[in-house]
């Protein structure tokens, strides 16, 4: 991830660099990050945010977060396309700030989270796609389905002990049998990520 | 013969009368169902836009019928009915054609105010905007009230209304309820005339 040094890579690692001298006694590092000081094993933690969004007609939707979710990942350091991702979501626990959606979206029309507790992304494939961007595939199980899926991922920060990515997705839901309220709803589920990994 | 005349309803009242009283009748079961009985949620989301697009043509329909009502001359009441049947009975057509107004406007006001902010998505076709108003939980749940008294107050005067149209059919036996079904009544008495004297003629 990190071997490629552009311009805005650079000039990132250098804010990031200004910051640990300034706050971090233990993150000072005087050389650019090698992908191999990046690497090691992560949990996702509570810090994360797992943000969603539906279009209806008209303009607007609705939008929420799951707050309850755990995960793992692994950054292979001799080779990004050997690291892998687990995550697992809770349906249960969606917020929307209204009531009646949350109760909906928990139901038999859409998660049915009382049979399907959870909603489960493992990695199959990871592909470096810029200096600090890659693309996530694997298979993401919901509501009984199973189906590929593909995410990008965006290296926003990081230090020897934590590091964080930007994951956007755009899922289709009608294949998981969640296609309730299409058109009105956009059949598009637009998740917008910010996974925070604390080193293992 | 669209028109009303003098003493018989036109085309364009008949078909209206009717259509709107089906489409009504449908909407009040539709209501009924979506909102008291337990559902799979899936089902009721989809009868809730149902009967958002379908009241919503009613809306359209009673607009015609309030303009019509308006605009083309009142046949005269069919003879022998007294002063006050007369009035009631146009006191009751009066607040019918209101309520066939007041009850899909209160429904739009219901999606209009609510925080569920659900789009009125006709038929799947165009969007209806929601009505210029501040959505919050006590202006829907006034709304939500207010619509579903207009609508049960509607059935029962429904139901007056149809009472006192049979009542003229099969008591008084008159033309009230057989003019709102043909533009050209065969006055009953003389129809009863022509059927006995068939019968009649049949067994010589
Ligand atoms: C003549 C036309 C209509 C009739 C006869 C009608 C009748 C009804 C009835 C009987 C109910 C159930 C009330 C209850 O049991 O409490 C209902 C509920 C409802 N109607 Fe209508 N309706 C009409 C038009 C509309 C329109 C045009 C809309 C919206 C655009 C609409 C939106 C609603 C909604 C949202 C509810 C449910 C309220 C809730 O659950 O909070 N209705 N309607």
């Amino acid at each position: 991830m990190m071997k490629q040094k552009s311009k805005a890579s650079s000039a990132a690692l250098a804010f990031c660099v200004m910051l640990a001298t300034t706050f971090g006694p233990s993150a000072t590092r005087a050389s650019a990050p090698q992908l191999s000081d990046a690497a090691g094993s992560y949990g996702i933690t509570a810090a994360s945010r797992i943000h969603f969004s539906v279009a209806q007609v008209g303009g607007g939707g609705i939008a929420g977060d799951f707050g309850k979710f755990s995960g793992n990942f692994r950054i292979d350091g001799n080779n990004i396309a050997r690291s892998s991702v687990n995550f697992t979501l809770y349906p249960e626990s969606v917020e929307t700030g209204e009531r009646r959606v949350e109760d909906f979206l928990k139901s038999s029309a859409v998660f049915d989270s009382a049979t399907y507790r959870t909603v489960t992304f493992r990695s199959t494939s990871i592909t470096q796609t810029g200096p600090d961007t890659a693309a996530v595939e694997g298979t993401l199980t919901a509501r009984g389905k199973t189906r590929k899926e593909r995410f990008s991922v965006k290296l926003m920060d990081w230090n020897n002990r934590s590091i964080s990515f930007k994951i956007r997705g755009s899922i289709f839901r009608s294949p998981y049998g969640m296609d309730v309220g299409t058109p009105i709803y956009s059949n598009v589920v637009e998740f917008d990520m910010n996974i925070k990994g604390q080193k293992r | 013969m669209l028109q009303n005349s003098k003493s018989a309803f036109g085309w364009v009242t008949i078909i209206l009368h009717w259509l709107i009283a089906v489409l009504i009748l449908a909407l009040l079961a539709l209501g009924f169902v979506m909102r008291r009985l337990p559902l799979d949620p899936s089902l009721q989301f989809s009868l809730y836009q149902w009967h958002k697009s379908f009241g919503f043509t009613v809306l359209a329909l009673a607009a015609l019928r309030a303009a019509w009502h308006v605009l083309d001359r009142q046949p005269q009441a069919p003879a022998g009915l007294s002063a006050l049947e007369r009035r009631a009975a146009g006191t009751t057509h009066a607040i019918l054609i209101v309520l066939a107004l007041a009850v899909p406007v209160s429904g739009w006001a219901v999606a209009s105010t609510s925080t569920l902010n659900i789009p009125s998505f006709y038929f799947d076709w165009f969007v209806i905007p929601h009505l210029p108003m501040a959505k919050s939980e006590a202006a829907e749940s006034f709304w939500t009230s207010a619509h579903s008294i207009l609508a049960y107050a509607t059935l029962g005067l429904v139901a007056f209304h149809a009472m006192a149209a049979l009542y003229h059919h099969v008591v008084r036996r008159d033309d009230v309820l057989v003019r709102m079904l043909s533009t050209r009544p065969q006055r009953r008495r003389e129809l009863e005339k022509t059927k006995s004297s068939q019968v009649i003629a049949k067994r010589k």
